[in-house]
């Protein structure tokens, strides 16, 4: 939502993945459910999005010096912040989650499915859903496409865009304690994990089309699956290739990615 | 005339004096961040506790010794430009390198070119091209992948295997290992029914776990780094390798690690993997338990690894090394410093070494050995005899592998 929708350049959301992860853990350790703990985290990072926007509006937004480098500069900052004190918190190890749903598996015949897996699929798919059900069927929802078309049409209308757009955001970092969750579910985490997801976050929002909700699901089970074949086929040193040279084929034949307008 | 000979004599014995005063400085980088962090803290706390000792001793050839260490992230990239800093701006006299191969690898053309002694930290057959003569590995593998993935195979031949499936990263050590691995699967008359490389840092190996139970090995070969370990440890859990499968671990690194232990618990057992030091009696050693003690306090003081059971006590040995070698020489000339490494008995608190012409411990010593009994999470149950039985080499054997299947009920 964040760089789909509000052209902020939001490089420390997956430093908020792995932030909610961690808090995930803490909760998780005082023998709270994994999911339910992200659940309760939502609100809280709900405010913590609130805050950000607002800091990030009042230095640059408001000041027309958001564009460029600076922008980036200060998500950057703020990654950089969100790593180094859980490193000084939680040390350098990888913490994992125990549930019900965690080293166990389903199984469909010959095959067997990881639990765990299941339970992050379905999950991701419900907030999605939700999340596109929200935009399209909400008053701040509908605000929220609109002030990433047309702010200037959105305060005409009588809405506010800085209050439409601090909600967003909000909402942007509220997923990213579920999506925390589910992370820690998945697998181990630990305080350099946003390293790794960063590119592919960026790739899958490109891919899907910047703002489509149901794009992104389907923009990322592409790319997984594409990783998979291309692991188990042409080899490993072309996997992390798989992402970019998609994007690229894909904006090279649509501009605007599988689902953008 | 007399005067300023005065004075220039006066310059001459100040400047002297005041070298004399400078430290000895050691200087490496450590992976105290990404994929290795982990084991980087907990040996950098080792090798600070043998400077704080050293110098408490009176430091080397009358000096105190200065310990200078950067996170290298577990990035190769930045260790070249981390090691040239070292040398050029902060002048450090001796070199260590950073723990594990991968970022190990980069700084062999360096010191190589440069002809300077580095002290090798866990990493595994990185001078097996560049022969550089001034290379100390202090790793208990040796060169090659016969003592460790020897061991191994050797032990799931002796249980009747006669297929192999091999997994392994995309990555400098794991190829190291699983390539030696390969040729001796070969020259044992194994069958290879499965070989996959997967991408580091990889998080889900269902797909590979479900591929591997597919094939039906006797033998599953993995050479992991810890959150790989980890992971892999979870997908065998959950979806099984099959009844086939009698031997599986070898080369995973991380299951060595307190916090990993502590998270994965009971599944463990049954998986059979390389160690330095796992607390069983063949194994015991006064100055080893004593300096586990010391280092346990401090290491729970900085949310490190509470056992540091794998590499503190090498890394301790390292500055050991570099101690005798210095004391003996009364140098710091790195051609006397290696002249004497190589052809003298290196006495530690982890055994006396002697080093082989490739500068890899002559007399390997891989204990390989089978997770047990694992209750719980309780990281207490780590510190006793019988969690860790040792499977091979016969030197040190405490008990007989049991095939994996049994091993997990």
């Amino acid at each position: 939502m964040a760089f789909g929708l509000l052209d902020v350049p939001h490089v420390a959301h997956p430093s908020f993945l792995v932030l909610g992860a961690y808090a995930t853990y803490v909760l998780a350790s005082q023998g709270m459910d994994p999911l339910l703990a992200g659940l309760l985290l939502m609100p809280v990072f709900f405010l913590l999005g609130l805050g950000m926007y607002q800091v990030y509006y009042a230095t640059f937004e408001r000041r027309g010096t958001d564009q460029g480098l600076r922008g980036i500069a200060f998500f950057f900052g703020i990654a950089f912040i969100i790593q180094v004190a859980l490193i000084i918190v939680f040390g350098v190890d990888q913490r994992l989650v125990d549930a019900d749903y965690i080293g166990t598996s389903v199984e469909f015949g010959e095959m067997r499915v990881p639990q765990r897996m299941l339970v992050a699929f379905g999950v991701a798919l419900a907030l999605t859903s939700a999340l596109a059900l929200y935009l399209s069927r909400t008053y701040t929802g509908r605000a929220i496409k609109a002030v990433a078309q047309d702010e200037g049409a959105l305060r005409l209308m009588g809405a506010n865009p800085v209050r439409i757009k601090r909600i967003a955001f909000g909402i942007a970092t509220a997923t990213c304690a579920l999506a925390g969750a589910l992370l820690i579910i998945i697998g181990p985490v630990d305080p350099n994990l946003d390293r790794l997801y960063i590119g592919r976050t960026f790739c899958v929002v490109v891919l899907a089309g910047l703002g489509s909700m149901s794009g992104t699901l389907v923009a990322g089970l592409i790319l997984g699956i594409a990783e998979s074949v291309v692991l188990s086929t042409a080899g490993t040193a072309w996997a992390p290739a798989v992402a970019f040279g998609i994007l690229l084929v894909v904006l090279g034949v649509r501009p605007a990615g599988l689902f953008g307008r | 005339m007399r005067f300023r000979y005065l004075l220039a004599v006066v310059f001459a014995v100040f400047s002297l004096a005041a070298a004399a005063q400078q430290p000895i400085k050691i200087g490496m980088s450590m992976p105290q961040t990404g994929a290795l962090g982990g084991g980087g803290k907990a040996a950098l706390i080792a090798l600070q506790m043998w400077v704080e000792d050293v110098n408490a001793r009176g430091g080397l050839l009358g000096r105190k010794v200065q310990f200078i260490s950067y996170d290298d992230q577990t990035n190769p990239s930045l260790v070249p430009g981390i090691y040239t800093k070292l040398l050029d701006v902060d002048k450090v006299d001796l070199l260590i390198a950073p723990y594990g191969t991968n970022v190990t690898a980069p700084i062999m053309p360096l010191v190589k070119q440069r002809d300077l002694l580095l002290m090798g930290n866990f990493s595994f057959d990185v001078n097996d091209r560049i022969r550089h003569d001034k290379w100390f590995n202090n790793a208990p593998w040796g060169a090659g992948a016969l003592a460790w993935g020897g061991s191994f195979l050797d032990t799931g031949r002796k249980m009747g295997a006669k297929t192999i499936a091999i997994m392994a990263a995309d990555a400098e050590f794991a190829q190291n290992l699983c390539n030696g691995g390969r040729a001796l699967v070969k020259a044992m008359g194994l069958q290879t029914v499965y070989d996959q490389n997967y991408p580091p840092n990889s998080v889900d190996f269902s797909s590979i776990i479900r591929a591997v139970r597919a094939a039906k090995p006797d033998i599953v070969f993995i050479c992991s780094y810890p959150a790989e370990s980890a992971a892999i440890v979870r997908a065998v859990n959950e979806l099984g390798v099959g009844p086939s499968v009698k031997l599986i671990g070898g080369g995973m690194v991380g299951l060595q690690f307190a916090p990993i232990m502590e998270a994965l618990g009971p599944m463990l057992n049954g998986f059979v993997n390389y160690n330095s030091w796992v607390p069983e009696k063949t194994m015991a050693n006064p100055a080893v338990t004593e300096f586990l003690k010391r280092y346990s306090v401090r290491a729970k003081a900085e949310k490190v690894d509470p056992l540091g059971f794998y590499l503190p006590p090498f890394n301790y040995a390292i500055g050991q090394m570099l101690e005798q070698a210095i004391t003996a020489t009364k140098s710091l000339d790195q051609k006397a410093l290696a002249a004497y490494m190589r052809s003298n008995e290196m006495k530690t608190m982890v055994g006396n070494i002697r080093f082989d012409a490739v500068g890899e411990w002559a007399t390997p010593r891989v204990p390989m050995a089978q997770f047990r009994g694992i209750k719980g999470k309780d990281l207490e149950q780590f510190r006793q005899p019988g969690k860790q039985v040792i499977i091979a080499p016969a030197s040190l054997k405490t008990g007989e592998v049991v095939p994996f299947d049994k091993a997990r009920n």
